[in-house]
């Protein structure tokens, strides 16, 4: 059956190609001009071959006979040469190797028989190989059939130099081809050739095609009369653009003319280059390819006239078509795209940006489904402008229904990328749900990718965090297998870095842990979250208890094991009964039993990169452009405002903790705050100072809320972000400083420095870790990165003072320059101490001495809730001792801070009073200077 | 511009491959299988692009053969159907109502015209007559030899 007798590709098998099927063992009906009766009767036998034993049989036989020729004393005629040559080649395409036969080829080249010459470049075409002296012969041959004036001769040895497109040939030809191009004398069809051959060159060597004199001779080839010459130069001339885009640029006007002629031809003017009543549609698309290397041109002539182009292509999508034939369509539709991507390119025209919008909203309705999957995708890019974004929104139903009923796996992709494009904060909810509803469907092919964009989607949409955090838990429910690494750090890292989410993230988790089954990520994200963030939901806990009887969930039994293996059975009750839980081990199987147990205990991985390591992981996954919809999208949306409210949520800058927003100690306004409030930026205050950069006044901002906590954001402002976490033990401390580029540009020069103002440096030793990391930090902070840098604390003696944090860096041009106070205090180096009543007791009257206690009363800052100031005494790192003041109401707690040379015993008592909003507050300290620092930090946490 | 074109049977038996940029024969197989495979497992009716590995499959069939052209990303998909629509056309003007089988036992011919048609992955003459054109000149020069080499010399 023709292959042609149909519009329509025929669903019945009409030839059997297996050696072994049933199949008429004729010869072709047609067999113009060839003589090689040998060759078809060779493969007759194969085609006839019942099992690929018997195949590989006949082909052997046949190979040891055409060797026998070749070897043979007779010297073969041109005419076997070619077709045993010829059978050779066949032979390789049907999967063999050949390794002879290449010299009998190259000879084919200089007969000066058309069939010969030309089976011999096929042959050389298809099975060239390095072999040097081969290659110079091949070059001569070429060398002689180029230089021949015979059009035809000239061809094929064109067309060789683009199918072997090999250095060694670009060395010989690349001078030559350019000559023969813009000769006057040359043939259009070699013209034709040699431009490609050039282009193929170009590609392999750009190094040694210089266009130089011949660019200018070039361009003009697109005013050539000969539609074919234009066809095949406007390819060279697009790829040159791309790379030498100034040099060719007054091919913008002339592709222009080029264009505006043919979209205005009637469908008969151009002949044989009229394709089912569309005129010229391979030249259309590749001018409207050209034109997208430059930027809308700047003659208003020329840019009128192409507009006009534009909108006459767009109307005719509208007319009703000249052919039914979907060849018609498709051509018809082919060079509508283009032009769509045009206008998506310039990104300056609205009209045409809506028009184009509404036209693929009818595609995206279409009985075909070529159309729905281009429309889909082309909305894609539609949607990162800001013309059309809106435009395209309104398709959000079709396009979630097209996820839903598309039969076609590569069409719901382009549906999910689309939503995944669409998504602003106004659908964000949304299309989240949908994505998330999908994923219970999805083909297991993109469940990866879908994974990844929902946990982009959400972070980057998060209105409020606790949507954030179930939606990642859903997602870790759903498709718990395709949540990649990435994904559940990332979430955990949020959750770290913003205090605000930590209570209810870890409320949730405890619930979602609560669950029969659990996926082995959602313990993991729970045992790290827990362990973090366990004591906030001290609140809850007590409800928890009620609620559930966790006496089958956990049972406890005292052993040495890690803190964070305790927080995995997320007992924080726990914490409040033996405090620090260092010491005690949980028994944690039965509520984690499938996570061995190697699992939970290992390390916090570190943040590397604060914004994108999903975003790269998807930019990987997707090859370079694939994110860049949404990327585009966030700089355009956000222009020049810097404090990327698109990025982190509602709340950037200066989210204070509730904690301490309510410490009332900004008598003194922290820089970055005003300024911030002010509408500026904190770093244009310094960028007029010149090299020299003044030190800015200390930020202490973020420092009191880290006196009972050891984890979080410690300062924000709209260019940086600094977070930290840390751990102590003993004397010794480790900090972990996450810088955070919150804009889109790199950090240069970008320096840090800690100092231990005064006498501090004999009291703790701070300095960078130059074991972990051989450069402290990294100079460079390319847009949207985080770095990282961890810092070695080792308490000498008591201290009051805190360490600076100086940072320094350019920003566009401009030096910026901060000095924080790093939250080091006294108290990060408790061990708590457990006794008993009577041993407290004792104690305290040991440490009578008016020197040695410290006392405060004040009013209360924030409410008196017993949960709360239970957690913050734990996080000041004594042990809370229960039963011990006769008072019920007041706290007690005792421990040891570690120095290098002592240890400071320390005992504390807090009493509220809740009728007047007041505490007292009292400290004793075997060293007077520790009471009085303990008293003073303490005193502005409730 | 377009990366490399093959055409299959129904049965994944490589009908031609035409390679528009260098790889190993071991990748070529590699690819070759990996497709073929793709894309006889894809129905009929459903969509003829596919992205595939960073490349963009389109794809067609006719009667018993699929033609299979791999392009780089922003290639326009129609433009690439409708070139393989238009070799076919090629192809069956000059064998005159195409079939696999004469693509079987005129596979240098098929090479050929394509070369006529596309050159480097990039569309060289778009007009079916001026290809029709080149190739029947030459197998008119290609008629008269055969014509005095069957005089004197008996294929084996």
């Amino acid at each position: 059956r023709p292959m042609l007798s149909a519009t329509r590709p025929q669903p019945q098998r009409v030839f059997s190609g297996t050696p072994g099927g049933q199949k008429p063992a004729k010869m072709p009906a047609v067999s113009k001009g060839d003589g090689m009766r040998g060759l078809a009767v060779f493969i007759s036998d194969i085609r006839n071959c019942k099992s690929k034993e018997a195949e590989i049989k006949r082909i052997n036989k046949e190979l040891a006979n055409i060797r026998s020729k070749f070897k043979g004393d007779k010297a073969l005629d041109g005419y076997s040469k070619k077709k045993y040559v010829c059978k050779l080649l066949f032979i390789f395409l049907l999967g063999h190797d050949i390794d002879f036969g290449h010299m009998e080829a190259v000879n084919l080249l200089s007969s000066n028989k058309y069939t010969e010459k030309q089976i011999g470049y096929l042959f050389i075409s298809v099975l060239v190989n390095s072999n040097s002296e081969l290659i110079r012969l091949i070059n001569n041959a070429i060398k002689n059939d180029l230089s021949s004036r015979n059009p035809t001769f000239m061809c094929l040895a064109l067309h060789c130099i683009a199918n072997v497109g090999s250095r060694e040939m670009a060395e010989a030809f690349a001078s030559e081809i350019p000559r023969i191009l813009v000769a006057g004398d040359t043939m259009d069809s070699v013209k034709q050739s040699a431009a490609l051959c050039l282009l193929r060159l170009y590609k392999t060597s750009p190094d040694l095609v210089l266009m130089g004199e011949w660019t200018s001779r070039v361009v003009h080839l697109l005013n050539d009369q000969h539609m074919g010459v234009v066809t095949a130069a406007i390819s060279l001339i697009t790829c040159l653009s791309q790379k030498n885009p100034d040099e060719f640029k007054t091919c913008v006007s002339l592709a222009v003319s080029r264009l505006s002629r043919i979209v205005s031809s009637a469908s008969t003017d151009l002949q044989d280059y009229t394709y089912y009543f569309v005129p010229a549609p391979w030249l259309s698309c590749k001018l409207l390819r050209l034109l997208q290397c430059y930027p809308p041109p700047e003659d208003g002539a020329v840019k009128g006239r192409l507009v006009e182009c534009l909108e006459t292509i767009l109307n005719k999508a509208q007319e009703p078509p000249k052919s039914k034939k979907v060849q018609h369509s498709n051509a018809k539709n082919a060079i509508l795209f283009e032009a769509i991507s045009l206008i998506i390119h310039y990104d300056s025209e609205p009209n045409l940006l809506v028009r184009a919008c509404n036209q693929l909203g009818q595609f995206l309705q279409h009985r075909e489904t070529n159309l729905r999957y281009l429309a889909l995708e082309s909305m894609c890019t539609l949607a990162s402008s800001e013309f059309s974004h809106e435009a395209v929104k309104t398709h959000i139903e079709t396009v979630i229904n097209a996820l839903k009923t598309e039969r076609d796996v590569s069409v719901r992709q382009r549906a999910a990328d689309l939503l995944y494009a669409m998504c602003d904060r106004s659908n964000a909810k949304q299309i989240v749900a949908e994505m998330l509803s999908y994923l219970e469907t999805a083909d297991y092919s993109i469940r990866e990718e879908m994974v990844l964009k929902v946990a982009i989607l959400a972070e980057k949409y998060a209105v409020d965090y606790s949507w954030y955090v179930d939606t990642i838990l859903n997602l870790i429910r759903i498709a718990g297998d395709y949540v990649s690494e990435e994904v559940w750090y990332r979430v955990i890292q949020i959750v770290i870095n913003r205090d605000d989410v930590q209570g209810y993230a870890a409320k949730t988790v405890f619930e979602a842990l609560q669950a029969p089954a659990c996926h082995e990520n959602m313990v993991k994200v729970g045992g790290y979250i827990l362990g973090e963030f366990g004591n906030l939901i001290a609140v809850v806990t007590v409800l928890f208890c009620h609620l559930a009887p966790c006496s089958s969930t956990f049972s406890q039994r005292p052993r040495r094991l890690s803190k964070r293996c305790c927080a995995m059975s997320w007992l924080v009750h726990l914490q409040q009964t033996v405090h620090n839980s260092d010491q005690y081990y949980v028994q944690t199987s039965e509520v984690v039993s499938p996570v061995p147990q190697a699992t939970v205990l290992e390390e916090m991985p570190p943040f590397p990169e604060r914004e994108s390591s999903i975003l790269a992981k998807l930019k990987k996954k997707k090859g370079p452009g694939a994110v860049s919809v949404t990327e585009l999208e966030d700089g355009k949306r956000e222009g020049g405002e810097l404090n990327g409210g698109g990025e982190r949520g509602p709340e950037t800058a200066s989210t204070p903790s509730p904690s301490a927003d309510l410490l009332g100690i900004r008598s003194v306004a922290p820089v970055g705050a005003s300024l911030s409030s002010a509408g500026s930026l904190l770093v244009d205050v310094f960028s007029e100072a010149g090299p020299a950069a003044p030190s800015a006044a200390v930020n202490d901002d973020g420092f009191l809320r880290f006196v009972c906590k050891n984890n979080g954001v410690l300062f924000e402002n709209q260019l940086l972000q600094i977070g930290i976490k840390s751990e102590y033990r003993q004397n010794l401390g480790r900090m972990y400083l996450f810088y955070g580029n919150k804009t889109s540009v790199q950090f240069a020069s970008f320096t840090t420095t800690v100092s231990c103002p005064g006498e501090l440096q004999s009291h703790i030793l701070c300095r960078p870790q130059l074991n972990v990391q051989s450069k402290p930090v990294e100079p460079l902070v390319e847009g949207g990165a985080q770095i990282q840098q961890v810092l070695n604390i080792e308490c000498i003696t008591d201290f009051s003072e805190a360490p600076l944090l100086n940072i320094k860096f350019r920003y566009g041009g401009a030096l910026q320059n901060l000095t924080l106070k790093l939250p080091v205090t006294i108290n990060k180096f408790f061990q708590p101490t457990e006794m008993a009543s009577q041993d407290f007791f004792q104690r305290w009257k040991q440490l009578s001495q008016p020197q040695q206690e410290a006392q405060k009363i004040f009013k209360a800052s924030h409410g008196m809730d017993t949960e709360v100031i239970k957690a913050k005494l734990l996080g000041l790192g004594m042990a809370l001792l229960d039963n011990v003041d006769p008072n019920p109401e007041n706290y007690v707690c005792a421990g040891v801070i570690q120095t290098k040379g002592q240890q400071v015993g320390c005992l504390l008592r807090l009493e509220p009073n809740a009728q007047a909003q007041m505490y007292r507050l009292t400290l004793r300290c075997s060293k007077d200077l520790v009471s009085r620092r303990l008293c003073e930090l303490l005193a502005q946490q409730f | 511009m377009m990366q490399f074109m093959l055409l299959f049977s129904r049965q994944g038996k490589l009908r031609l491959q035409k390679w528009y940029v260098p790889l190993s024969d071991k990748e070529k197989k590699k690819i070759t299988r990996e497709l073929v495979q793709t894309v006889l497992a894809r129905k009929p009716k459903m969509c003829s692009f596919l992205e595939w590995r960073d490349l963009k499959i389109v794809y067609k069939r006719y009667a018993s053969l699929y033609f299979c052209c791999a392009t780089e990303g922003q290639d326009n998909e129609l433009i690439t159907l409708e070139i393989i629509h238009r070799y076919v056309e090629l192809l069956d003007k000059y064998f005159g109502s195409v079939c696999e089988l004469d693509i079987i036992f005129n596979f240098e011919k098929a090479y050929f015209i394509l070369d006529e048609f596309l050159l480097g992955g990039e569309a060289q003459e778009t007009s079916k007559k001026n290809v029709l054109k080149a190739i029947e000149q030459a197998d008119l020069l290609q008629e008269n030899i055969d014509f005095q080499t069957s005089l004197f010399a008996a294929p084996s």
